[in-house]
């Protein structure tokens, strides 16, 4: 009987298993030597060790631009995602009425992804009679050009990024409903006010949940490349030149499958590096319920 | 200002009584006051939010002179529901890339949904060596990026002449997909063993008790699957974009894309028509399946 499951085990993850080993595990290592080649992806290709990694960091004026590109969207977008889901959830937390009715309008532009949307956003980002300058100009501001700015293009997909707050606002929101309200009861009679209680109470039990919404947003937010492809092509000049669209461009325009490959592997080790960092950082404040008992 | 009134609301409660009603039950006025304030703090973000789909609305009913009216009209006149079929037909083949892309999504979905649930009730349920290396494996692969794998990939499929076809955007989802497995056996192991080892005690076989007890159990998760498989390959658009080069085979997503290039700043109305068209299906499928949308985000994202 035993021999049997385990024979079926290996029966039933056969087609994983395979899938894995051709479009995963083989590629990996595939893309791991392409990256110490020249390789084209027309000439023959040839050993030349170090040599990318070399390049992109000493000669490649774009790599750094990209990376600083993609670093400055990243933390934008992490940190307004970030507090504006938090803001949204606690707020939406509460049996009033209404409430289920505006976590779906929050909700709602999360699942409206993709092309549709990027092109949605030129239109609203559009300088003269777009949506977003005259909401702005209601206030008295006189809009920047946004994607045709080389200083308003970044800030403008950062922007687009925290309309998509509701798939955070809804893990945060769980989370939320997960802490006692037993705590929250205690902590009004030992006289806490609610910012006490927000600090001492709903931060400490949420932070496990606050750290996975930050550590995936920022894994998210390093591969954006649909909204660049469709909305600014990396323009204007380089101002929204960010890594994954450095690595396509290389890979796929330039046919350089070599030195695209390297690219794919320094992004790989900083998506590692920043995770391990935020898992290293997140000792200080995150408070996991089990280390307490 | 309005937070500190809020604190002030709420802060006055604690020290004055204790007892075992809610504050928010005893007196009315102060119920309205903070429902006020939440309304205040929330509203103005919800409205924020919803503005840009009913702008789209807007522009795709407008006719062309009045998009560039400043400032905006909300409310079009005429409303020209006619953009709808004009902005589909006239200009590309729009029929033609839905059924590809209906194809596709449909054909990935049942590919996934097979091949998932065979992996997810192994690591769930069955008992064998190297497991846990297998798990780990799986779990791994949900870290990676994407860009790491789609050059090797890309370098693969063309080696297998597969450029300028279905295959690389449709066979991958048959070997299953690491985020679907985990969701999957987390789904799983939350259905009591009992139910399988009295079936299994009977000499039923693992198929039959994955397809006889595990799966009409599961209906939520596999649904989530469904939801989450069909928006993620309705929205593909890196895959596509870099395989197909033939205008009959291409998806809706770079079709839509390739629209703008060649039409979109003269004809916002069509643009958004039918990107509005595209979207569409996604937000049907979301509000059909809200509810195990959000509890495949809680089970993924929680547990996970």
């Amino acid at each position: 009987m035993r021999q049997r499951e385990e024979r079926d085990f290996y029966l039933f993850i056969g087609l994983w298993l395979i899938g894995f080993v051709l479009f995963t595990g083989g590629p990996i290592l595939a893309s791991l030597v392409f990256s110490f080649t020249n390789w084209t992806g027309l000439t023959t290709q040839e050993w030349i060790g170090l040599e990318n990694f070399r390049k992109l960091l000493f000669e490649d004026r774009l790599f750094w631009i990209a990376t600083r590109n993609t670093f400055f969207y990243s933390f934008g977008s992490v940190i307004l995602g970030t507090l504006g889901a938090l803001y949204v959830a606690i707020l939406l937390n509460q049996k009033l009425p209404g409430t289920t009715l505006m976590r779906v309008l929050y909700y709602i532009p999360s699942i409206a992804s993709g092309v549709a949307v990027s092109i949605l956003w030129i239109w609203l980002f559009n300088p003269q009679v777009g949506l977003v300058n005259y909401l702005l100009s209601l206030i008295g501001i006189q809009g920047p050009p946004w994607l045709a700015s080389q200083q308003w293009a970044l800030p403008a997909l950062i922007i687009k990024s925290t309309w998509a707050i509701g798939a955070n606002m809804i893990i945060l929101l769980a989370g939320l409903q997960a802490v006692p309200s037993s705590l929250y009861e205690a902590a009004k009679i030992d006289g806490a006010n609610p910012w006490d209680e927000f600090r001492n109470v709903t931060i400490p039990m949420l932070s496990p949940v606050l750290f996975y919404v930050i550590v995936i947003s920022t894994i998210a937010s390093f591969q954006i490349l649909t909204d660049v492809l469709v909305m600014t092509q990396g323009g204007p000049g380089t101002a929204t030149l960010v890594y994954v669209y450095y690595i396509y461009q290389n890979a796929f325009q330039y046919l350089k499958m070599g030195y695209a490959s390297a690219l794919a592997w320094i992004l790989f080790a900083i998506i590692m590096a920043l995770t391990l960092l935020q898992l290293w950082g997140s000792k200080k404040w995150v408070y996991y319920e089990d280390q307490a008992a | 200002m309005e937070q500190l009134t809020g604190q002030s609301i709420s802060s006055a409660t604690p020290g004055r009584v204790i007892r075992t009603t809610p504050w928010y039950q005893r007196r009315r006025t102060r119920q309205i006051a903070h429902a006020a304030l939440v309304y205040f703090l929330v509203v103005p973000g919800a409205v924020l939010f919803t503005i840009p789909l009913l702008w789209m609305l807007s522009t795709a009913l407008k006719d062309p002179k009045q998009i560039f009216v400043y400032p905006p009209q909300w409310i079009p006149d005429p409303v020209l529901w006619s953009n709808f079929a004009k902005g589909w037909n006239d200009f590309l083949p729009f029929n033609r890339f839905l059924a590809n892309s209906l194809i596709i999504t449909i054909s990935n979905i049942i590919g996934n949904l097979i091949s998932c649930s065979l992996a997810a009730f192994a690591f769930a349920r069955l008992r064998a060596r190297g497991k846990n290396f297998f798990f780990i494996m799986v779990l791994g692969t949900m870290l990676l990026p994407q860009e790491v794998t789609v050059i090797p990939q890309y370098v693969l499929f063309t080696r297998l002449g597969w450029n300028d076809t279905w295959l690389p955007l449709m066979v991958p989802p048959w070997f299953g997909w690491a985020f679907f497995i985990f969701l999957l056996r987390q789904f799983f192991m939350g259905i009591p063993r009992e139910l399988d080892e009295a079936a299994r005690l009977d000499g039923a076989s693992s198929l039959r008790i994955l397809w006889n007890i595990i799966l009409p159990l599961s209906k939520p998760a596999l649904a989530t699957v469904v939801i989450f498989g069909f928006i993620g390959n309705w929205n593909n658009f890196l895959y596509p974009l870099i395989y197909i080069r033939t205008m009959d085979k291409q998806v809706l997503a770079v079709a839509l894309n390739m629209f703008r290039g060649a039409y979109g700043n003269a004809n916002y109305q069509y643009m958004m028509a039918v990107s509005l068209l595209v979207l569409l299906p996604v937000l049907l499928v979301f509000f059909f399946g809200q509810r195990l949308f959000v509890r495949g985000i809680a089970l993924t994202g929680i547990k996970g």
